[in-house]
């Protein structure tokens, strides 16, 4: 493979290279590999168009917070959030957020259009929601963002039809001095069944991790779960599905944990142990000895 | 090329082989040092003659044939393929029958290998390698992963000093994944390479085959608690800074169950 002469790849292979290591950085990195990738690349105009693509998907992927310029609050890049391209809706502020994808940052923002907000009626679950989700937010996480936004339905003005409601929260904790950043996202959808006067709540949870000190070490792991309710008043219908949220995300932690706490002995084993059967340092000095009674050893290090 | 590491180094390992092809043909002048630096998960040929498994690296492999360590022999098959002296071969033998048992001993299962191969001024390199398989469906004898390997590299050089001593330097990688999936945890994945170098000036009164043996041992110790540390130790620690576990919810339900008790 590496000694023969190699056709150089066609500029269309490169920017979908340079698409692939943009879309893969783990959490808060994607500016450092951004700057490697350039090096690699020695061409700023493929780079670029590499990085018009993959840096929406990325943000949105990993739901960024950004601040509005005059610091009246912040909004999320979700894909429940997209109003265009580079338009994204907060919904508490009731504001628009024009995005630089690639440098991450909010231009200018501007008050969003009757149409683009839901209606009275279903923001009343959706404010409701809100409230209760940040409180939580504020008191399991440390660095925690999140939003709730209108995914479906945001038109309908009355009982009588389905409508359903995302909310995101998003925690991430980046520590590059000390090797290591990490993050949390986790994906609530809230389908609000009308006829069946029930409300159907599916999660999604993440949680990554990157240590990269001696080498390059990371964590993806993902849950999946669902749960229900009954269909209710606002506020009565935050409370109830908050709660479940609280409930999974919390059991999750303790799964995660139970899993630290187990891993270590039970899977290490499996693959090095600490020391041989014997319990001693294996005998190199006596290598003689296996030429002849390798059979026997071998017998022996297979007992359990 | 310090770009190019950097890019290594941030990539998921579940996508390194990708990585490093798509790096190799950006930077087609790197390739040497991108082969030899960048590790790689590890390949492994069934032996013609034994039928014992061999391990594919660069230090066993001319053009596109890989030279086996327990028949000598390239698969497939190569004209005039480049093999160690016939005194290295010895040590090489050697080295392969001993490092297979302290592989049982360790691994309880596993596949190693040994290259010997000669360096400038009457120096050597020495390559050991061990794969193992620690899934459930193959050698995880507890049944806990779903999908486990632990690929160690060793690369030892060793130049030998006045006064019967000799310098070993050894660069070790361990590149580790796992990954478990249930109920109530999920899909669980970690996985990723550390690497360490360790220098040596020894006394070659019991033999090189000692001397390299238990400098690889100690460094495998050594890199499997560093492993235990930064694997569960540094990830787990990140996650309870993301989302502290709720101590408040559980002292409250101890109280709650404790005065209901009482």
């Amino acid at each position: 493979m590496s000694d023969e002469e190699e056709t150089q790849p066609t500029d269309d292979q490169k920017i979908e290279i340079a698409k692939w290591f943009l879309l893969n950085a783990p959490a808060g990195e994607i500016q450092y590999i951004a700057k490697d990738m350039k090096a690699v690349l020695q061409d700023e105009t493929l780079y670029t168009t590499a990085a018009a693509v993959a840096f929406p998907l990325y943000n949105k992927s990993h739901m960024i917070c950004l601040d509005f310029p005059d610091r009246s609050g912040e909004v999320m890049v979700t894909p429940f959030s997209e109003i265009s391209e580079n338009e994204y809706l907060d919904p508490r502020t009731a504001q628009v957020a024009v995005v630089d994808h690639v440098n991450q940052v909010c231009r200018r923002a501007r008050p969003a259009n009757d149409e683009e907000l839901p209606t009275p009626y279903i923001e009343e679950y959706r404010y409701a929601l809100d409230i209760e989700v940040t409180k939580y937010v504020s008191e399991a996480y440390p660095k925690g963002i999140c939003s709730v936004y209108c995914v479906n339905g945001k038109d309908v003005e009355e009982p009588g039809l389905d409508f359903e409601l995302v909310v995101v929260i998003s925690a991430a904790r980046l520590s590059p001095q000390n090797f290591c950043n990490g993050s949390w996202r986790s994906i609530w959808n809230v389908e609000f069944k009308d006829e069946a006067q029930f409300v159907e709540v599916r999660g999604t949870l993440q949680v990554g991790a990157h240590y990269f000190e001696e080498g390059n070490v990371q964590l993806d792991a993902k849950h999946e779960c669902k749960d229900s309710t009954m269909l209710m008043s606002p506020e009565d219908c935050a409370h109830s599905v908050t709660t479940i949220i609280r409930h999974h995300e919390t059991e999750y932690l303790n799964s995660l944990q139970t899993s630290y706490s187990k891993l270590p002995d039970a899977t290490f084993k499996d693959l090095r142990r600490k020391l041989p059967v014997t319990r001693t340092l294996f005998p190199w000095h006596n290598t003689m000895q296996f030429s002849l009674r390798r059979d026997i050893q071998k017998s022996l290090g297979l007992e359990k | 090329m310090e770009a190019a590491m950097g890019l290594m180094r941030r990539i998921p390992p579940k996508h390194s082989e990708a990585a490093l092809s798509a790096l190799l043909s950006l930077l087609p002048h790197h390739s040497a040092d991108l082969l030899s630096q960048v590790d790689q998960p590890l390949q492994v040929l069934r032996d013609v003659d034994s039928g014992k498994e061999f391990i594919l690296c660069e230090y066993n492999r001319d053009a596109d044939s890989y030279r086996s360590p327990w028949s000598n022999k390239y698969h497939p098959p190569l004209d005039d393929g480049l093999y160690p002296s016939q005194e290295l071969r010895k040590l090489e033998v050697e080295a392969n029958n001993v490092f297979m048992v302290y592989c049982d001993q360790y691994y309880e299962g596993g596949t190693s290998s040994v290259y010997i191969w000669e360096n400038e001024d009457e120096g050597f390199i020495g390559c050991f390698l061990i794969k193992k398989d620690g899934s459930r469906t193959a050698d995880g004898r507890r049944g806990y992963l779903e999908e486990g390997c632990w690929e160690a590299i060793h690369v030892i050089e060793v130049v030998p000093l006045e006064e019967a001593t000799a310098r070993y330097c050894l660069t070790s990688s361990v590149m580790l994944s796992l990954t478990t999936n249930d109920e109530s945890s999920g899909n669980f994945n970690l996985s990723g390479s550390i690497r360490r170098q360790m220098n040596m000036d020894l006394p070659i009164a019991e033999g090189h085959l000692c001397n390299m043996g238990r400098m690889i041992e100690e460094m495998e110790s050594k890199l499997r608690y560093s492993l235990d540390q930064v694997y569960f130790g540094k990830t787990k620690e990140m996650i309870c800074t993301l989302r502290p576990p709720s101590e408040p919810v559980q002292t409250r339900l101890l109280e709650h169950i404790s005065k209901r008790l009482s």
